[in-house]
């Protein structure tokens, strides 16, 4: 993976003594809160409900063994023991007191980690897929890209007092496990004609209040336009983009607006006018860059014992069935480690639990962990003779859970149990979900089903994408959830479209289980998905079972 | 006369540590809902919402909550602010168990 360069080092100390320096003189009074909150935002830190809230970036989800375990000394030292890990791969720690939070970027900074525009309007930390680089259906690993797209956005003149906040996602994938179609641009690796590699753009999508899809700008760039380009774009929104309206001005809109066409002829004006002061020490520094990303030595012998483990161990056969993916180098397996056990919140580990992820990743993994958007952490490569050990010490700290995938693998956003924003909680109900079909014991007949929730219209749990959505809304002061149908977050994008009326938090959890039993009955046969099911037949059998007494009215 | 007014209490996070607080008759600040004053008229609140906002190397984000008379003080009436008395639901963390320490 990445290794800072001594600018990377230098820049980052001198953003963590810049801070310390803005945090001493916001506590001595000589700064204002009006004054000092766009210094924090730029560092990550926000104020939440309770307490502040330092959002941490995991460049394109990756990490060591070492970052992690620092993640967890830093959960122990100024935290409540635990993290929370995020739908854009950033990790939030909920409990950090302000005079402690130049240490805590200080022992960031010690094992190259930082919370630099993890907030404000900047461009975000680049997303990737969380397989990239041992997924069996890839082109190329991604993450170089991304790493280049990181240092080119850090700090970037232009870019720093943008119309909103950007984010960019990669994959190098067939199969978009980076939901790069609800990005303000999401890069999508492919082959032209010629066999040579390069990028699909999509631009203007995103969720939030204006869920879009997003459209296809240019349907192959070449690898080496790639950074011109993209700074046209951002270049043409950062002019176009509409700061009269903080609702209006994401460049979802400025494209819904203006038109693609408008916006791509736009875009190859500006593209023409600085492609030459790319002089080509980008492609440089991308040489470079890869070479930090050159793939492990990966072991060639024999996994005669995991077959064995298999037969042997039924939980280990389920948990392998359910949490592992096709690796591209014979004899490994991509390991996805749930931090959804039933009951939990989504995306939450504790320090204990992180240092055994991260011991784990440096005894068998290759020294790689990923933070997934679906809030999970990911071992990329593991060798399947390592399987049953690794299986063994995870369930040992309740991380063995085999539900990836499955109906209580559920992203969901802090909610009103944290986020200033939120307007209803989400954890509550993705706790009581996940245990309910736990009870039921029927999850892994359900199958495939992604529940997403989002506590405010922002959509943070990107619910308008999953299978079954719930958002969390105030109504007329109670916490009422509205249920979207027919969400995808993959290759095959859509929004979900509104069920009907929304449910209170007591009512929510039987409307789910009504829907998915619906679904058992509806479905052709055990083999079809509920989005299978939805797509064959739309949504109103679905809304029958979700509302029977409109139904019953309506007879 | 102007629209019937609607108690408030003055509220925000202590700059140091982020946790809610709230504003006392004496101008201090208490982490207890109860201690705080419950604001009946518009004069009334716009002068506190000013003498709080300007403790600013105490105090961050300042702003007037909708509150009623409950039998042991001041008590919320959105549950917004009901879940700032007390913490999150997923973790006994924040108020619901550090109040009584304060």
């Amino acid at each position: 993976m990445y290794k800072y360069n001594d600018f990377d080092e230098a820049f980052v100390r001198t953003r963590v003594d810049q801070f310390r320096s803005q945090v001493a003189r916001r506590i001595d009074g000589s700064l204002t809160e009006d004054e000092f909150k766009p210094l924090r935002l730029m560092n990550g830190l926000y104020l939440q409900l309770h307490a502040y809230m330092l959002r941490v970036a995991v460049p394109y989800g990756t990490l060591n063994s070492v970052q992690m375990k620092q993640l967890a000394y830093i959960a122990d030292t100024y935290d409540k023991g635990y993290g929370h890990f995020t739908t854009r791969q950033n990790i939030q720690f909920n409990w950090p007191e302000l005079k402690d939070v130049p240490d805590i970027l200080e022992a960031l900074a010690d094992v190259e980690m930082h919370a630099i525009q993890t907030s404000g309007n900047t461009i975000r930390n680049v997303t990737a897929d969380h397989f990239a680089g041992a997924a069996a259906d890839e082109i190329e690993d991604p993450r170089p890209v991304a790493e280049l797209l990181r240092q080119w956005s850090t700090d970037h003149p232009e870019f720093q007092f943008l119309p909103r906040k950007f984010k960019i996602a990669v994959t190098g994938a067939t199969a978009d496990r980076a939901v790069t179609r609800a990005h303000d641009i999401g890069l999508r690796m492919v082959r032209n004609a010629a066999g040579e590699t390069g990028f699909e753009v999509i631009v203007g999508g995103g969720l939030g209040r204006t869920p879009m899809i997003g459209k296809v700008l240019s349907a192959f760039l070449p690898m080496a336009d790639l950074l011109p380009y993209v700074e046209a774009v951002v270049s043409v929104w950062n002019i176009l983009g509409r700061r009269d309206n903080k609702y209006k001005s994401r460049i979802k809109i400025t494209v819904h607006e203006h038109g693609i066409e408008d916006i791509s002829r736009r875009v190859e004006a500006r593209f023409a006018e600085i492609r030459s002061s790319f002089s080509g020490i980008d492609q440089q520094m991308l040489r470079d860059i890869e070479g930090h990303f050159a793939p492990p030595v990966f072991k060639t012998i024999s996994d005669a014992g995991y077959e064995a483990a298999r037969l042997a161990n039924p939980a280990f056969r389920s948990w392998c069935d359910t949490n592992l993916a096709a690796h591209k180098a014979d004899g490994y397996a991509i390991v996805s480690i749930s931090l959804k056990a039933h009951g939990a919140t989504p995306g939450d580990a504790t320090s204990d639990q992180m240092r055994v992820m991260a011991d784990l990743a440096a005894t068998y993994g290759h020294d790689e962990l990923r933070v997934s958007h679906e809030q999970n952490i990911i071992l990329p490569h593991v060798h399947k003779s390592d399987l049953p050990a690794l299986y063994a010490a995870l369930r040992q700290v309740g991380l063995a859970t085999a539900n990836i995938g499955l109906i209580s693998d559920i992203i969901a956003c802090p909610g009103m149990d944290y986020c200033a924003l939120a307007t209803a909680r989400s954890i509550p109900i993705a706790q009581q979900i996940a245990e309910r079909f736990d009870e039921l014991k029927i999850e892994h007949d359900i199958g495939a089903l992604k529940i997403k929730i989002s506590g405010c219209i922002n959509a943070c749990g990107h619910h308008h994408v999953g299978h079954i959505g719930i958002l969390g809304l105030d109504r007329a002061g109670v916490e009422s959830y509205q249920i979207t149908l027919g969400g995808d977050h993959t290759e095959t994008a859509a929004v979900g479209e509104r069920a009907g009326p929304g449910f209170s938090a007591d009512d929510i959890i039987p409307a789910i289980e009504r829907l998915v039993i619906g679904y058992l009955d509806l479905r052709a046969d055990s083999e079809e998905t509920f989005i299978e099911t939805f797509r064959r037949l739309g949504i109103a059998p679905f809304k029958a079972v979700l509302y029977p007494q409109v139904n019953a009215h309506a007879a | 006369m102007s629209r019937s007014f609607t108690p408030k209490v003055v509220t925000a996070n202590a700059l140091i540590k982020g946790d809610v607080i709230y504003l006392q008759s004496d101008g201090q600040w208490s982490r207890d809902l109860k201690c705080a004053e419950l604001i009946t008229d518009q004069a009334r609140a716009d002068d506190r919402l000013a003498l709080g906002s300007a403790d600013q190397s105490v105090v961050s984000g300042v702003y007037l909550m909708d509150a009623n008379q409950g039998p042991d003080g001041p008590e919320p009436t959105h549950f917004r602010e009901t879940f700032r008395t007390r913490g999150p639901s997923n973790y006994p963390h924040g108020k619901q168990v550090e109040l009584s320490h304060v």
